[in-house]
């Protein structure tokens, strides 16, 4: 099934071969083999859980295949641990970065391998090699001293493949890289992939956004269900084929669009300003709608949604949520009807220790039983009928939302607004860092809230959702603003604007056309 | 189609693991018990001597079980000692001053403990410090009113005044062998069947446990974190005022020098019982299963005439091993 893939014409850097693992009876990765080239861009793509992660981990060294070979410049690699594998020349960029916010730039980028004489160390040589590790990257907010909790989160990350440089990596991986950047941040990391491409480094790049892939990637390798489906030079195939190997299938109708007739207005706002964001914004929202948010990554749009909601202060303006008017508490919004969910799913969106049943009903523990009891059995009960719907996958309610994958806990996350049967949804990033099957279904379902099913009686809603990934919102939403630097621009029907229009707008420049 | 296949494995798969995970601490203590039965005197497995060990975890154990609720919460009360003497000493000067009946007195020694609860619980909220932090200077402010009202003093209590109020930790007599437990070990049980029930059953608790696994996924969701909070400190106030009401019936006497340290026996007991101390995680079971492991070891110890200093060694050594253990296991389930 797999393409075969030839010989490179430079030289193989990382090599590995039949690499095969199992997690209990899940079979996470099997007979999968990929070999990157010193000055090469290997894109591995795939669906949460199609085994991108654990293939990166055991590369890196954080796991231990069952079976398998690797080559690290046709020498044999087997690292014991990630340290090991650093020392060699392998260094990973996780999602979640990992560096002490507390400790300058200079600190984290030699962190662990500090030069010392005698214990004391030598700051002169600390500044040095971290002063050549970041002037690649030609940013004015790198400083050697800067404190890295004050720094962007672009160039947080930039600290981190400093790091990498540092200790001269040969191979770095970079695991969704671009999921919390600015689109400028994200023109700064393709200009230095550039530049270490050049310089001969190998990388593995893992991503879900295909669009990225084919710009920055040469070639690209898809992995499902554990296995190589494909592979092949990304100036080869088309972004279509990507997608169906990754899902298996064609992905036609990702957006399906019903009769949606607007009702009434059921979310108003008038110049709502926060305490730094939002700086000014009005829109209305009727139900039957989805309107739509772009904007850049820090132009205060979640805050927008966050001062909505209560979790952050609103300074002036007003808001009006059905017939209730001012700004409200948390516990408030969710008894008017209004749902919250956090682009945060870690953090805020989910208690992660705690069970899918807890986290769904946790905003409404009411009606579990007499005299307000909460009975679990009732709970459960619950909680099952939207594993159902959702089609969540897990073994029951009473599995802890942390061994969840990705998509499964933002249905979790979106089943607990459905359980309290919300009016009005507030959608925060509901897409992000979640494959495509499940962003077909909070598509589908974002859909069928707002068509609402008069047939057996239940309301349309409203929807107000804010993305970063404009295909997204082209699709799903009926009319969109955009936000930029705190303010909240003049709603546009869908029809009338482009991908181009929006970008033009949230990056602050006049649409000349 | 799928999920009609996952739905038969759900019955099959999960209990096991949970039930060994909730009776693992049971099994410790089985195992601490057995292990002293074959070294220590044959007096040690007698009934007297198992009834001796369930009285004195009572004041631990009752203290314990408000902590338990803290901890999950995912906060902590470093004020219990202080409060457990505050509340002997309210007590004793309610029955020796005011000439109140004894149920008065008891039920004036677990208000004021509650009000100090209560009061830490505002100013963790309002003031926006840390548990640790704000309790540890209730331990000190609790301590110096215990001081304060006994001037410096134990206060005594006239035999006559006390009634009923100083044979609830005192040994069964004969005439009543039909209640097995002296009424204090009972109402341990009795308490700690309505934590557990609070914990499980009830909106507070499943907000006690939302609140400790994640604040802000709590807050996105509309519990009203600071009110949890107060209700949350002032039980545990309420409980170690209830611990202070056993003390107090075991000595008979208002002293606000006692119960010094105690917190870190009852912070030990939910500890050794599968309590995280960064919350979310915790059950009553556990709690009084930690608490009764402390106590079978102090008891094994002085049976096998082994000095102090070597209880506590062991004791120490045994909550070390209790939590090391309980990481482990967490890794492999997880």
């Amino acid at each position: 099934m797999a393409e075969r893939i030839d010989a490179h014409e430079s030289a193989v850097r990382l090599e590995m071969q039949a690499v095969s693992k199992r997690f209990g009876a899940t079979v996470a990765l099997e007979d999968v083999g990929i070999k990157v080239a010193a000055g090469e861009v290997l894109a591995l793509v795939g669906e949460n859980g199609a085994g991108k992660s654990t293939l990166m981990k055991v590369c890196s060294g954080a796991v231990k295949p069952d079976s398998g070979q690797m080559w690290l410049d046709g020498q044999p690699y087997r690292p014991g641990n990630p340290l090991e594998a650093r020392r060699a020349g392998v260094a990973m960029i996780y999602q979640e970065l990992s560096l002490a916010p507390h400790l300058s730039v200079q600190e984290n980028i030699m962190l662990g391998m500090e030069p010392a004489k005698l214990g004391v160390v030598r700051w002169g040589q600390v500044r040095q090699r971290a002063l050549e590790a970041i002037s690649e990257f030609d940013n004015p907010e790198l400083t050697p001293d800067a404190r890295v909790s004050r720094l962007s989160v672009g160039s947080q990350q930039l600290v981190e493949i400093a790091r990498a440089l540092a200790i001269g990596c040969r191979v770095l991986v970079l695991d969704e890289p671009t999921s919390s950047l600015t689109q400028q941040d994200v023109e700064r990391l393709f200009e230095i992939i550039g530049r270490l491409k050049q310089q001969g480094k190998a990388i593995v790049y893992i991503s879900h956004f295909i669009e990225e892939v084919k710009r920055v990637a040469d070639r690209v390798t898809v992995l499902r269900d554990g296995r190589v489906v494909g592979s092949s030079a990304v100036a080869a195939i088309t972004a279509d084929r990507i997608v169906a190997m990754m899902v298996g299938r064609q992905v036609d109708e990702l957006y399906p669009r019903s009769e949606r007739p607007a009702g009434e207005v059921i979310l108003e706002i008038e110049d709502l300003a926060g305490l730094q964001n939002p700086k000014s914004a009005s829109l209305q929202l009727r139900r039957g709608e989805v309107l739509g948010i772009a904007g850049l990554v820090g132009a205060g749009r979640t805050e927008l949604l966050r001062s909505l909601f209560g979790l952050e202060p609103v300074k002036k303006g007003r808001i009006r949520l059905g017939v209730y008017t001012g700004p409200a508490s948390p516990v408030k919004r969710w008894m008017q009807g209004a749902g919250l969910l956090s682009e945060d799913r870690k953090e805020e969106g989910l208690a992660l220790s705690l069970s899918v049943a807890d986290n769904v009903t946790l905003s409404k523990l009411k009606g579990f039983g007499p005299l307000g009891l909460v009975l679990p059995g009732r709970q459960d009960r619950a909680t099952r009928r939207w594993l159902e719907q959702l089609d969540i996958r897990c073994r029951g309610p009473r599995q802890p939302a942390s061994s969840l994958s990705g998509g499964n806990q933002q249905k979790v996350a979106l089943a607990r607004l459905l359980q309290h049967d919300v009016d009005v949804f507030l959608l925060d990033e509901p897409t992000r860092g979640i494959d495509v099957a499940a962003k077909a279904l909070v598509y589908k379902l974002i859909n069928a809230l707002a068509a609402g099913s008069p047939g057996e009686g239940r309301e349309p809603k409203a929807v107000l959702m804010v993305s970063s990934y404009l295909p997204e919102l082209m699709g799903v939403c009926d009319r969109v603003a955009v936000m930029c630097r705190g303010t909240l621009g003049p709603t546009h029907r869908i029809k009338e604007v482009n991908e181009h229009t929006l970008m033009l707008e949230a990056t602050g420049q006049e649409a000349t056309a | 189609m799928s999920d009609r296949q996952v739905t038969p494995n759900r019955k099959t798969t999960i209990n096991w693991r949970g039930l060994l995970n909730t009776l693992s601490p049971v099994l410790a203590l089985v195992a601490v018990f057995e292990l002293f039965v074959q070294i220590a005197p044959s007096s040690f497995a007698t009934g007297r001597n198992v009834e001796m060990i369930a009285r004195q975890t009572t004041i631990v154990g009752v203290a314990a079980l408000g902590m338990t609720l803290v901890i999950i919460a995912g906060g902590i009360d470093l004020a219990t000692g202080s409060i457990v003497a505050l509340s002997t000493v309210v007590i004793a000067w309610l029955l020796q001053y005011a000439g109140v009946s004894p149920l008065i007195a008891a039920l004036g020694g677990v208000a004021a403990a509650t009000l100090f609860g209560l009061l830490s619980g505002v100013l963790i909220t309002r003031l926006r410090v840390v548990p640790f932090i704000v309790t540890l200077g209730m331990m000190l402010v609790v301590r110096g009113a215990a001081k304060g009202i006994g001037r410096e003093q134990k206060i005594d209590v006239d035999p006559t005044r006390l009634a009923w109020l100083d044979d609830l930790l005192a040994s069964v007599p004969p005439d009543r062998s039909w209640m097995l437990l002296p009424p204090g070990v009972w109402m341990m049980i009795l308490l700690a069947l309505a934590m557990a029930a609070l914990l499980r059953y009830t909106r507070l608790g499943r907000h006690a446990f939302a609140l400790g696994s994640n604040e802000q996924t709590a807050r996105l969701c509309g519990v009203a974190v600071e009110r949890v909070k107060v209700i949350v400190y002032a039980l545990c106030g309420a409980f170690a005022g209830l611990a202070g009401l056993m003390q107090f019936s075991r000595l008979t006497v208002g002293d606000p020098t006692v119960a010094v340290g105690l917190e870190l026996n009852v912070i030990a007991a939910v500890v050794i019982g599968g309590g995280s101390l960064s919350g979310g995680e915790g059950s009553i079971l556990g709690t009084l299963v930690g608490a009764l492991i402390m106590t079978v070891i102090a008891s094994g110890c002085t049976q096998m005439g082994l000095p102090n200093w070597v209880q506590e060694i062991v004791t120490g050594a045994i909550i070390v091993v209790a939590v090391a253990l309980d990481r482990l296991r967490h890794r492999r389930t997880a």
